[in-house]
């Protein structure tokens, strides 16, 4: 049984000063109920997920106290893709025919601050300073372009690539692209990666209406379809966040084995793949999932960033929207944020940033504490 | 003499004069771990022993924090006082990467594969006087 998108909705990702994070939530899913002309009484089931907003169950009491199954879903940063696989499979079984996914957050000033324990850790690990995402990220990237002869160029254009395609998404929260220059020249945060090179916690909501694709023409005529949703931890050796100590050996990430999982199940490859959503939580990560996905070589980033291959109008467009660099990311609604997009450029709806030769397949990947990775490949 | 408390108990000998990292190895299929745990991540046995991992290794990635990182963060700084420090993974002998403090904080001063040594270090004073110790690496400066 097949899966189809037949509605999409976001709440604008930024600040929201006078929503809660719930109610951000609550606009995501009546604009995808709008966009999929159906009604919240329509739906059957609902999978969602939130870091600091509340549980996503709550919702009921805004949408309508249907009695429908509500499952909370709570993975990291890769909860939206968690919550689509979950939605997607209760699909695939033939329990259900429709139903919506939904991801929101609405974090507080500054980074992050993960508490030891939730993560099986004892606290000295986050009290001597040593729990930090951006450290982490810090610390993969210096040792991968010291791996594969990456230099801070690489990093640069990723930034430069990002706050551009921002510019031109109305819906993105930082609008104002950055000169090659004013990047470069930002400030130190964690060697080797400097201010802009960050995205930062945000607020705002994502929704999807899924429904089983024999009866996606009954809602749509425009329906997209999920071709492949998978979700992979990580093996002992791959090198991941909030790891007091690695093995010597390393193993392959949790992103390569969700990947090859997705692309087994479409039965096509990253060659097939027309607009591409990868999660870019800093410059460096958005460069090793580019190899980590299969789009290229490791090492190869740094002349495909040059040529622009990534860039809007280049040959594997990558975050058109401007990705968590320039959309900020609500923790909940990140990665629904992503599918959100590609469904954007596979419609043909991208405006200003919308990716030339109406693109067919579309790919996203959302990774998250502690080395989790979702990938869904959708098409028309 | 005020007292010297580990920050956590088993992380290293301690009170020593040449304190050692500690970890568990499994004796199903040897891989290490630091901390010390009861069972095996790589293969799930919970055969495992209590082992010293050494107290020199080799820097095998690095960054520097620059800003004071938020709550659950505990030390004596303020704003004012806070010092950027090194973080990084040295490789040990024992067979494991373990994450650190750095003493070293600035680029010019950290290179990947470089050596470098255990210092367990005053991480902070608590109010009735004890004071809280943790480990740390630094270069290993050739004589
Ligand atoms: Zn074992």
């Amino acid at each position: 049984m097949d899966v189809a998108i037949i509605g999409i909705g976001l709440h604008r990702f930024g600040r929201s000063p006078d929503m809660t994070g719930m109610q951000q939530g609550a606009s995501a899913v009546r604009a995808a109920l709008t966009d999929a002309g159906l009604s919240w009484q329509d739906m059957q089931f609902a999978y969602g997920g939130s870091q600091d907003a509340g549980n996503a169950d709550a919702l009921v009491n805004e949408l309508g106290l249907t009695g429908l199954q509500f499952t909370n879903i709570w993975n990291g940063c890769a909860t939206g893709g968690s919550s689509l696989h979950a939605a997607y499979s209760a699909i695939k079984s033939g329990e259900y025919d429709v139903g919506v996914v939904v991801g929101f957050d609405k974090h507080p000033r500054g980074a992050f601050n993960p508490q030891p324990k939730e993560w099986g850790l004892d606290d000295w690990y986050g009290e001597t300073g040593l729990m930090l995402t951006t450290q982490f990220f810090a610390l993969k990237t210096q040792r991968y372009m010291h791996d594969h002869g990456i230099t801070e160029d690489a990093l640069i254009r990723v930034s430069e690539k990002a706050f551009n395609n921002g510019s031109l998404t109305p819906t993105a929260w930082r609008q104002q692209a950055f000169s090659y220059e004013e990047i470069a020249n930002s400030a130190m945060v964690s060697h080797p990666l400097r201010k802009y090179m960050f995205c930062s916690p945000a607020e705002g909501g994502a929704a999807l209406i899924i429904c089983n694709a024999d009866k996606a023409h009954q809602y749509s005529t425009n329906p997209l379809f999920l071709k492949a949703a998978a979700v992979r931890t990580r093996h002992y050796g791959s090198f991941e966040v909030f790891a007091p100590s690695q093995a010597m050996t390393v193993a392959d990430a949790p992103t390569v084995t969700a990947s090859n999982a997705a692309f087994e199940v479409a039965g096509i490859g990253p060659e097939d793949i027309d607009v591409i959503q990868l999660q870019d939580t800093d410059s460096g990560t958005e460069i090793m999932h580019m190899a980590e996905n299969g789009f290229c070589d490791h090492g190869e980033q740094e002349k495909l960033l040059r040529e622009g291959a990534t860039g809007i109008n280049g040959r594997m467009p990558i975050n058109t929207d401007g990705g968590c660099l320039a959309n900020g990311e609500p923790v909940g609604a990140s990665g629904l944020r992503q599918v959100y997009e590609v469904c954007v450029q596979l419609r043909g709806e991208g405006g200003a940033r919308q990716v030339p030769n109406q693109p067919k397949v579309g790919y996203t990947h959302v990774y998250g504490a502690p080395g989790i990775s979702g990938v869904n490949i959708i098409t028309k | 003499m005020s007292q010297h408390v580990p920050m956590h108990e088993g992380l290293f000998t301690w009170p020593s004069r040449k304190p050692q990292l500690l970890g568990s190895r499994c004796n199903q299929c040897s891989e290490a771990s630091f901390p010390a745990q009861p069972d095996c991540r790589n293969c799930g046995s919970r055969d495992t022993d209590i082992v010293e991992l050494g107290d020199r290794g080799t820097l095998w990635t690095w960054t520097i924090q620059t800003f004071m990182p938020k709550q659950p963060y505990h030390s004596d700084e303020t704003a004012e006082t806070f010092r950027p420090y090194g973080v990084g993974y040295v490789e040990m002998p024992g067979g494991v990467r373990v994450e650190a403090r750095l003493q070293a904080n600035s680029p010019e001063d950290l290179q990947i594969g470089m050596p470098m040594q255990l210092d367990i270090i005053p991480f902070r004073t608590e109010e009735n006087g004890e004071q809280k110790m943790t480990f740390s690496f630094s270069p290993v400066m050739e004589t």
